[in-house]
Order: C-alpha cells, then structure tokens, then sequence
C-alpha cells in the first residue's frame, strides 16, 4: 500500500472539531490522510504511541454512549493522554449549573481536549466560544457526528481507493439523525451523491436545498448505489409515530437478504451501530461479506486518534 | 551551495554502506532496512537492492514514520507543522538485525525518536544505524554503525540530501 | 397656581387628531390644555426644535416579570428602561409566577407601578387559571381591577372549546383578548422556526402553521362570538395574509409586529447565539417582507416590542435548553426606525400611530394622543440622533438583546408623564 503524497506545507489551524460542515474537502482528507499514519498503532506489539503524553482529555458526554466514549478513551489512551471520563445527565433546570460552569471547572484542572457529546445541537459550538481548551464533537443533537462520518468516508475510501462518483444512500430516521448530516457534508464535499431514503415523516424541513437526492422508496435505490448505510431507527428521539409500525418500517425500509439479491455484487453496507436486528437491517446482511460494520469500528479508533492529534497540534501550533 | 556527492558518489557511498553491512550480516541472521520517512526511505529501498544481491538472500525492507515520537510536538513553529505519515513495516521485526537508515546525522534527535518507535514494534536481535552523511552537532550521545560520507560543515550550515525517487535529482549539497 | 409646562417649536405629530405641524404644547396640571401657536411666556418651556414632539409611546406587550422573577426584571426596572426608551404606558404580561389572575394580583402590579413613579403600567390578566387553558380565570373581577385585557401569552390555549368559552364570557366585560398564536401539535419542544436552518443546525423546528392553525381557528371563533381579539407577534406571511382578510370581513380583530419579527431571520440563530432565540421564532425574509408590506398596507395596529428580559447565565445554557425571548424596550423605537422608517416603508405619522393611538385602542385606555383635557403623556424624540446600542448602559436588567453594538438612528430626549418630565437625556 502506498501512501498519497500529503501536501507538504499542509497546515491544520483547527482547534476544535465541531462538524464537518464547515471544513473543505482538502481539509477532511488531510485528516483521512492523517488517520491512515494511526492505523498500525492498534496492530502492532506496543499499541501505545506517546504523542499526547501529558495532556488531558475529557470525555465530558451528557447522553448514553458506549461506543463512541469508548472509542475516544481508547484513542486518547494509545495517544498517551490522561483521560478523565465525565458523564452526565442534562437537565432542564434552566436556573443552576450549566454546561459552561462545568466546562470551566474541568478547564480549571487543566484539561487540553474536551470530547462533548451532547443533546443539544450546537453545545460544542458553544463550549468552543467560551473555553481554551480543544473541542471535539462528539455527536451533538441531531446536528453533527463529524468523527462518525469520518470513520464513514475512511472506510468507504480504503476500500474504493476514493468517494468521487460513487453512489450513496442513507436510510432511516434522517430527521433525527446528526450521522446523516456530517455523513451528507462529508461524503458530497468528497464527491460522492447522496441520496437520503426515508419515509417524509422521517425527512427534515426544506431538504430540496441540502445537496442531496431523496427518495421514499427502498427498492428503487438499492440496486443503482454503491454504498448503503443503514441507520439505527432512534426509538428514544422520533416520538409522535412517524410510522404506523416496526412491521411496516421494516417491509419498506429494512436492508434484507432479499432486497441484497438486487443490490450491485460488491455493494458496502454500512451502520454506525448500536444494531437493531430485524429492524433496520436483517442480521443476515449485517454479518454478510457486503457488511464493514465491524471495520467501521475499527475504522474509528484510528480516525479519532488522528482528530486528537491534530486539534492538539493546532493547539500548540497557534501558541 | 557546494555539491559535496553527486550521482555515481552517492551510488558508491550506499555501496560501502552496504560492504561494511555484509561484513556484520555474513552469520546468517535475517537483515531488515528500515529508513526513516522520507529521504531515509529511498536510501533504504536503494540499500535493500544492494544488500539483497551482495548477501545472495532476501533483505526486508520497512518505512519508518517518526512524527508521533518527536520531541518537538509540542513547540513547533507556526508555519511548519509535523505530519504524520504511515509507517510501512510489513514484518515482525523481533530478531531481527535491523539497519535503520537515514540521509543525515546531524542532533540524533530523529534517530532517538526512531529507535523508540522501533521498540514500540518488537524486540529486534540488534538495531545499527547506517548513515549516507554523517555531520558535527549532535545534541544527544547517539553514533552511526556505519558512515557514508563525513561532512566537515560549519554548525549554522545545512546539508541537503536530494535523491531522484523524491526529488528527481542525487545529490548532496551544503547550504 | 396652576402647574405648566410648554414645548415650543416641535413637530408635532398626533395623528389621532390629524396633526403633523411645527407647533407648540401646553400642559397645564398634568393634562394638555392647548396645541397650536402659543406665545405667551411660561416658566417651565422645552424648546423641541428639530425634534419629534409625539403623544407618550405605548407598548402593550413587556414582560416585567414581576412577581417571581424579579432578578431578570422588575417593575421599577422596566418602567426605568421604558421612559428612558419613550414609552408612557406599557402593559405587562400576566404569565409572571404566580400568574396574574385575581384582582389582587392586578392590584400588586397597579401599586407597584405608581410606586415606580416612572411610566403607566397596565397589566393583562390570565384568560384561564395558572394559564393551564383548562379552566376560565377570574375575568370579571380581574377587568374590575383594571386589566385592559386577558391573555395566556407565552402560550396559546389550544383547546378551541376553551377559548370560545373565553371568549363569550369574556365579552361581558368587554376587554380585548389577545393570544400568543401557537397550536402545541406543530412545534411543540421547537427550539426555531421550522425551516432549511433548523434542519442544518440539527434544532427542532416551530412550523409557521403553528402559529397560522390557531390564528385561522380563533378568526372562526370571533366570527361567532365578535369579541375583540388581539394577535400578539404575528411571525408570518400567512398571519399578515389571514389578519388582512379578516379586516375585510370587519371582524373586530387588530394585531402586533415586534422589532424582530421585522429585522431578523432564523439565519441569525447560526452561530447558536441564544439572543436570536424566541418565540415565535425568527423566521425567514419571505416572512419579513410580508409583514413589512402588511404593516404599509395598515394591516398591522399596533408595534409592540415583546420585552422578555431573561438572565445571562440562563442564556448561556445550550440553544435548546435556553429560555424564549429578546430584551429590547430600551431601543424599539430606533429598531422600527431601521425596520420601516429607513427603507421608506412608512413615514413617521404612521409610526407614532402604530405606536400610540393605535394600542391604545387595542386596549382601550385614554391615551396615545394629545386631545385637549388628556393626560399630558409626550415622548420627545430626535430623529436624526445617531447612537450605538449599549446594553451595558440599560435600565432594564435585561442584556439578552441580539442588537448588542449595532449603530442606529432616532433617540428619545424627553419622557414626560402627566407634565413631569420623568426621563431626559
């Protein structure tokens, strides 16, 4: 394998890593670029490389993560770094502590990276305002997921060698889903076409001025694409019966064995998990060849690695 | 600028490298040139060549990328920042009798991060550091095994490797 | 000896008496006794040259927050920040905690008005109790007391069944009831205008039929029961076009546009900023347009700024969690200025109607223009006076104001309340 002469004069400014939305194509590839050189540390004999050695990073998450807390901690651990975990349930009180008196207290023990994972969209955007230290989003609201999305296009792109041309789908709770959105920024600044598959009542407002297609019908799209990825139907988040029933959501927008037969030979199926069986996607195809969801996984250790190592290194490059 | 080696001088100093090497090697004992990202990669492929036909058997060959084991992370300049690259050691390296390649000696600095980063891969039987030039300035007590050229330089000046797979030219200049 | 005070050489624009003339005002014993040429020498005389001499401002929709939330604002506060800001008279939302819903509770905010000595303070009484939209709140003793209105603002009452009850009890008295439009089922736990934004911004969305939906109901119910009704803060151009097509039917309804509403789009909430949070929610420049040609086309009564003053730590909470609401009493009027007056819209007679006679009417008070024998209100303005806002320079206790260093144009200089001046520059 060889690597893609990176830019030699490349540098990366930012400290925080809030969405992908506002980052250039070249900028997201520097950091797949980047994510590459952080792939053998999870191989190899001594899965540790010390260049986070003295630095803190927080794993401050108000909402139910394994996954994605663990993945950070392991990163921030084969980096080096201290990791002090932080979890906490959000709570409405208006009047009491708020996100920032938190933050400030943690930046008061001396913490360089805070990893946010948060209900609210937007929270880490506001941190990013009011703290010194990095952050990193990690999943706020249904707005952003960029170390997810990331992930995404690291695995699609190791595999087709680029996203240029290829064909996408997204199905499910798009409306609610902040993978969606950092998946849709990631993958059409790369030059991919998206095309979101969801019934309307699981589609956002205005989705016409989001570059991307959309379709309302499973079937039509799963043989022309060359990547799908199933995301988890969010019980917690879609309220109001967006569809009549897990029966009738599946008939229509489940990835089953049988829809596979249709689908292109070398087609990649994708899900951020956690997996529901049965639901979203039969564990047929969720264990098949076509399946990278455990690659995925793999995939994202490396990815946040390198998100740390540069937010960092934007830290001390701008001192 | 003065051209201290050129082509065939070059040519020839990987060719010493690669002579004193054998002399090491002739026990039997499975070599690996492993050069550091980036001009220390090329020499290494060059000397893998070298080796492999002087020592009649295979010589493994390995990219090494440092960047995560500098000790300038945390206090590089504004306009240049490390980037981190892949390190390319398709083999075990425990037991192995590894050359580390590099283009210059100068502080030691890169080769003390290379040889912690070698660590973090395995147990190698012995690790030697080959040298194409080999420069006054050093900054921690690390020594080449084996020497290319020795540049008699004045501490402010720069040597400049350049070699034709990076940059489609060999030779060595100080500056 | 009789009191008085006379400003000379103003222009004085009274448009409920027709009046827009460079020309003199006398105030004897707190109530106009003459407007016209005056050349007699009086003691206390203001000379208003270049100036705006306008009956004293009225906003019929502030949040005082008092009783409950008295470190967000007060009523001395507010009516401090209301003279300073022009205004003579303004009507405090009942949705305090507790709520305004007895006449005691009318009483509190009265006495704490006059013991504040600045501007009138009217308040709304609750159409329903605790404002749950289930049961009548005690109306009648309520407009007794001298509320000029009943409304459960903050919320809509979303039972129609309800609010036709309210509305036919409620005529007895015959004050008007106003509603905070907003049917719960399109936009309930919305954090902005349901839109392009909230879907790139990963925000819950307020769609404008929510606040259309319970408009069009309530226009249906006043056709049965020809109460009079009050749409507080229409957002959208589908408000502005049913407000429009009721006027034509002469129904006996009247509406209010707040300064944001008509300055600023849920393009604004880009950046998270917790000051663009509000409810309704900012909506789009369709949105805008519209209700700038309906206030134009006479569609709109009255200005009203919606002051909801709101603590910094509780804006600095995530967008989601933030509470509802702008402060910006202290600089409407140079907020409508930049809105309509700048880019030609209106002219400034049809500003100081929508900002007098026009909520006076609403809720049916005796003020809002210079009519000999009323009191003597007046709000002296420069029109041309540049300044920048300041929210640290404020009476009121709110900074929560998206309008924080803009530059803008119109400054009141004098405040006069029953011929004391209570606010100068």
């Amino acid at each position: 394998m060889t690597t893609k002469k990176k830019s030699d004069n490349f540098i990366w400014r930012h400290k925080h890593l809030l969405g992908l939305r506002d980052l250039t194509a070249e900028q997201i590839s520097y950091i797949l670029d980047t994510a590459q050189g952080f792939e053998q540390i999870s191989t190899r004999s001594v899965k540790k490389a010390p260049p986070l050695r003295g630095k803190v990073v927080v794993n401050l998450f108000f909402e139910d993560s394994t996954r994605t807390r663990n993945s950070f901690a392991l990163a921030a651990n084969r980096l080096s770094a201290d990791v002090i975990e932080f979890t906490k349930k959000t709570s409405s009180v208006s009047k009491g502590e708020t996100l920032l008196d938190t933050a400030r207290n943690l930046e008061s023990m001396g913490v360089d990276i805070v990893v946010i994972r948060h209900s609210a969209g937007g929270a880490p955007k506001m941190l990013s305002r009011s703290i010194n230290a990095c952050v990193v989003n990690a999943g706020d609201g249904y707005c952003e997921h960029p170390t997810q999305a990331l992930l995404d296009v690291f695995t699609i792109r190791k595999i087709k060698g680029s996203l240029k041309g290829l064909k996408i789908a997204i199905v499910g709770d798009i409306a609610h889903s902040r993978v969606a959105r950092s998946d849709m920024w990631a993958m059409t600044k790369l030059g991919a076409e998206v095309t979101f598959v969801a019934p309307p009542t699981l589609i956002p407002a205005e989705v016409k001025k989001l570059p991307v297609k959309v379709s309302y019908s499973l079937d039509e799209v799963i043989e022309k694409v060359d990547v799908i990825n199933m995301l988890r139907i969010q019980f917690e988040r879609l309220g109001g019966n967006p569809f009549p029933s897990v029966r009738e959501y599946s008939h229509y927008f489940g990835l089953t064995a049988e829809r596979m037969k249709r689908a292109k030979d070398d087609i990649i199926v994708m899900h951020p998990g956690p997996i529901n069986r049965g639901l979203e996607i039969e564990s047929e195809v969720a264990d098949g060849n076509n399946s990278v969801i455990l690659e995925q996984v793999k995939n994202g250790l490396a990815v946040r690695m390198a998100v740390l190592f540069l937010v960092n290194q934007a830290a001390t490059t701008q001192q | 600028m003065k051209t201290i080696l050129n082509t065939e001088q070059i040519t020839q100093a990987v060719n010493d490298l690669a002579d004193k090497i054998c002399k090491e090697a002739s026990n039997g004992v499975q070599v690996a040139a492993i050069g550091i990202r980036s001009r220390g990669e090329v020499l290494a492929q060059r000397l893998t060549h070298v080796l492999t036909e002087k020592l009649g058997r295979e010589v493994l060959n390995g990219t090494l990328d440092i960047t995560l084991y500098r000790d300038d992370l945390n206090s590089h300049s504004a306009d240049a920042q490390p980037q981190v690259r892949t390190t390319e050691i398709g083999f075990n390296i425990d037991d192995k009798l590894v050359i580390l390649v590099d283009d210059v000696l100068f502080t030691g600095r890169s080769v003390r991060a290379a040889l912690d980063a070698l660590i973090d891969l395995g147990r190698p039987k012995a690790i030697r550091l080959a040298v194409l030039v080999e420069r006054s300035g050093r900054e921690l007590p690390i020594q080449a095994d084996y020497t290319g050229y020795i540049a008699d330089v004045e501490p402010d000046s720069h040597v400049q490797v350049n070699l034709i797979e990076s940059d489609g030219v060999d030779q060595v200049v100080i500056e | 000896m009789n009191k008085e005070l006379l400003i000379k050489n103003g222009r004085v624009i009274d448009p409920a008496n027709d009046r827009d003339e460079v020309c003199d005002v006398l105030i004897v014993d707190e109530k106009f006794a003459e407007v016209g040429k005056i050349d007699r020498q009086v003691d206390n005389t203001i000379d208003a040259s270049g100036m705006i001499v306008s009956p004293g401002l009225i906003d019929i929709h502030v949040h005082f927050r008092e009783p409950g939330d008295e470190e967000e604002e007060t009523i001395a506060s507010g009516s401090a920040a209301a003279v300073a800001a022009g205004f003579t008279s303004v009507v405090c939302m009942p949705n305090t905690k507790p709520p305004i819903q007895d006449e005691t509770d009318v009483e509190y905010i009265h006495r704490k008005g006059r013991q504040s000595r600045k501007t009138h303070v009217y308040t709304m009484g609750s159409v329903t109790k605790d404002r749950q939209g289930v049961e009548l709140a005690e109306m009648g003793f309520m407009a007794e007391a001298g509320a000029v209105g009943f409304t459960d603002d903050g919320s809509g009452i979303q039972d129609p069944s309800v609010m036709l009850r309210a509305m036919k009890y409620g005529k007895m008295f015959d004050k008007v009831i106003s509603q905070h439009c907003q049917d719960d089922s399109y936009g309930k736990g919305g954090a902005m205008n349901a839109g392009y934004h909230a879907t790139v911004l990963g925000l819950p969305g307020i769609d404008n039929l929510a606040e259309e939906a319970m408009l069009w109901r309530d226009i249906q119910l006043v056709k049965k029961t020809n109460v009079r009704y009050h749409a507080q803060h229409i957002s959208t151009a589908g408000s502005a076009e049913l407000i429009r097509r009721a006027k034509k039917l002469s129904l006996p309804i009247t509406c209010e546009v707040t300064p944001h509403h008509l300055i600023l789009t849920d393009e604004n909430c880009y950046d998270y900023d917790t000051n663009f949070k509000v409810n309704p929610p900012l909506r789009t420049a369709v949105d805008i347009e519209a209700l700038k040609q309906a206030v134009k086309d006479g569609v709109v009564d009255a200005l009203a700024c919606d002051h909801a003053p709101h603590l910094q730590s509780e804006k600095e909470l995530e967008f989601l969690s933030a509470p509802f609401g702008i402060a910006s009493l202290e600089c409407a009027l140079s907020l409508y200025v930049k809105a309509l007056i700048e880019p030609g819209i209106i002219d400034w007679p049809s500003l100081i109607t929508m900002m007098t006679i026009g909520p006076a009417e609403i809720i049916g008070i005796d003020k809002g223009s210079m009519t000999i024998g009323r009191q003597g209100d007046i709000t002296i303005i420069d029109p041309d006076a540049e300044y920048i806002i300041d929210t640290s320079k404020w009476f009121s206790k709110g900074r929560n104001c998206p309008y924080q260093g803009w530059k803008v144009k119109a400054q009141v200089q004098k405040t006069i309340v029953g011929g004391e001046i209570r606010f100068q520059m």
